[in-house]
């Protein structure tokens, strides 16, 4: 068992933005190891680099130095369509904003990833009808994002990241558009996604109530990680 | 993966509808104003080269004085003497058809018609390239002792006679009544525009005598025997004229001596040109249906680049996103450029009809403005689409 690389392990990852004077950086050397099954909540003010790690994390972004080590995978240093690879099979997103294609049903939204994997229609139907009906949304299949509340859009995202049974969801402040009650409903399927199906959640929030979900809170503060506590531990 | 691909292209076209309709419309427009623009200017070409042809390409026109049209300046006109003069001294003179005209109305029973009575003699059928539709030409003892007969066109006996039968029938023209003996077979417009058809022809002494009342000649033509130099032959004419006409060695020619190559190049090069300007107004409205195209794709540049960005956040390849949005600009492109050409057809189709002019399918023109359109949809519709695919996931989905 331990000598399994873990599922994430970043060291002494940086990223800088900018040239010369202008050059800012936004995390300053990041180590930090996550295993399979947790549930991390990552918090911070804003500017302190939470944001930043979760891209690099999500492969939507590229550290400037450090290494990421993805089941003992270097990430960084993986081609553009080989991370595209990774994002396909093995991670899944929720976003703030939701970021759905507009226009398009629900069904057709949550279908997408399994298109690009190459599924055949009638499985992708089928999956994408079971994950819908997995965020409570049966029978709204066919009705647009702009049909749609703000809770029942974050559910189509969810639906989406998790119907490749990804191996991490990725979650961006994904109350951060919703109201209180809403809020719960959302991090209450998020929590019975990771304790049912064991995927693992990577969560970044500025909501104490919402952090207090996971069973693992890492604060950042001025890109570097401040603390890293699991739930019950004192600081 | 490109059947997969396609599908994403035909739910993205099908998402976006008012986008791809106003791509589709900029292309439809573009299109269809070159082809029906060129198709027209060429079959208006076409047309007047016929009508040249259909006069022969062996004549000599002659009128008194030196501007082309009427109302000339004032020289005098040709007497029917110089005519004689032509027919006898010139070998290589096949016919030669003078011609007295004069404007009347023409009334048969209770119906009238404005038309043009030219007095000529049979010369005038055989080198006017005229045939009969019915009746006969005129006597030789009719033209020479001024009968009043006449050889009526196409459009007035329509006017005048309507279904009847015209020939043998006594048309009223001016004061006195005229036996018409013949109609001529239709020729339709002239190549600049006139009813050819609109005419009445009668022995040349029938009209100087009970018409105009003098000697006078307005114009005539010369048809050059096959073979015969008409370089040579309107030499000569010019000779002839200059000396009958009493012109001094220095002084300028007071008639003017044109052969039907120069009519017809003075006219296909004026058609030539109107074709041009039409193809460069058509040509503007390509490029306008192209900024069009552009504007719309630019403004769904933001939206565009969000989408990539989901896309490939939740795993698409930069070569899939790409695949999918040239799929996408090639079908709108192309839909908009095939309308295009329907449209065009159709319409050149029934203008051409309207305008009475053939129509003429042009290859290279359809060819043209269908590759020219669809350039354009798929460059404006792509091109920003491959900046977007070629960014940071991150970044293409928080472009504003």
């Amino acid at each position: 068992m331990n000598d399994a690389p873990p599922l994430i392990r970043l060291s002494g990852v940086t990223k800088s933005y900018g040239r010369g004077h202008a050059e800012f950086q936004a995390l300053k050397g990041i180590d930090l190891t996550i295993g399979s099954g947790d549930f991390v909540a990552v918090m911070g003010p804003s500017g302190s680099g939470k944001s930043t790690t979760m891209n690099i994390l999500g492969c939507l972004d590229t550290p400037t130095s450090g290494s990421y080590q993805f089941q003992g995978v270097h990430v960084e240093r993986l081609e553009r369509n080989q991370r595209a690879l990774l994002r396909r099979h093995y991670l899944g997103f929720v976003f703030q904003g939701f970021n759905l294609l507009a226009r398009t049903t629900a069904l057709e939204n949550v279908e997408l990833p399994l298109i690009y994997r190459g599924e055949p229609a009638a499985v992708r139907r089928e999956a994408a009808r079971a994950a819908l009906e997995q965020v409570g949304l049966k029978g709204w299949e066919s009705h647009t994002p702009a049909e749609l509340s703000g809770g029942q859009q974050q559910r189509v995202a969810i639906a989406r990241a998790i119907v490749t049974r990804p191996e991490v969801l990725l979650a961006d402040e994904p109350t951060g558009n919703l109201d209180t009650r809403t809020s719960h409903e959302i991090m209450e399927l998020i929590t019975s996604l990771n304790e049912r199906l064991g995927i693992t959640v990577l969560m970044v929030t500025h909501e104490p109530d919402v952090a207090s979900y996971a069973r693992r809170v890492v604060h950042f503060v001025d890109g570097l990680v401040e603390s890293d506590r699991r739930h019950g531990e004192e600081s | 993966m490109l059947w997969n691909t396609l599908l994403l292209s035909l739910r993205a076209i099908r998402r976006n509808l008012m986008r791809s309709f106003l791509t589709v419309l900029g292309i439809v427009i573009g299109v269809a104003a070159v082809v029906i623009m060129v198709t027209l200017g060429n079959g208006a070409t076409k047309s007047v080269s016929d009508q040249i042809s259909s006069m022969g390409s062996n004549l000599l026109m002659v009128m008194p004085g030196q501007r082309f049209g009427p109302g000339s300046d004032a020289a005098p006109s040709f007497k029917s003497a110089d005519i004689e003069a032509i027919r006898s001294q010139i070998s290589s003179a096949e016919w030669v058809a003078p011609v007295a005209g004069k404007s009347v109305t023409t009334v048969y029973q209770s119906r009238n018609w404005p038309t043009v009575v030219s007095g000529t003699s049979n010369d005038y059928f055989h080198a006017g390239n005229w045939e009969l539709a019915a009746g006969r030409m005129f006597g030789e003892g009719e033209e020479r002792g001024g009968k009043a007969v006449c050889v009526i066109g196409e459009t007035v006996r329509k006017k005048l006679f309507g279904g009847q039968n015209p020939v043998g029938c006594e048309i009223r023209v001016k004061d006195f009544s005229c036996e018409v003996v013949g109609v001529l077979k239709s020729k339709g417009q002239s190549g600049m525009g006139s009813d050819q058809d609109d005419s009445i022809i009668m022995p040349l002494k029938t009209v100087q005598r009970r018409l105009t009342g003098n000697q006078d000649v307005s114009r005539f033509t010369v048809s050059v025997r096959k073979g015969a130099s008409i370089d040579a032959a309107t030499r000569q004419l010019t000779l002839l004229l200059r000396e009958r006409r009493k012109i001094g060695d220095n002084e300028e020619d007071d008639f003017r001596v044109m052969d039907t190559r120069q009519i017809a190049q003075t006219l296909t090069s004026t058609t030539k040109i109107l074709t041009m300007l039409l193809s460069a107004v058509a040509a503007v409205s390509l490029l306008v249906g192209g900024i069009g195209i552009m504007n719309i794709m630019l403004v769904s540049v933001t939206e565009r680049t969000r989408e990539i960005g989901i896309r490939l956040a939740i795993g698409a390849l930069e070569r899939e996103v790409l695949l999918q949005f040239l799929i996408e600009a090639v079908v709108l492109a192309g839909m908009g450029g095939l309308a295009g050409i329907a449209l065009a057809t159709g319409a050149s189709m029934a203008l051409a009809r309207a305008m009475n002019i053939p129509y003429l399918f042009d290859l290279k023109i359809n060819l043209l403005s269908f590759l020219f359109s669809t350039a354009i949809g798929v460059i404006f519709g792509f091109f920003p689409a491959r900046r977007a695919a070629g960014l940071n996931p991150i970044d293409a989905l928080r472009h504003e």
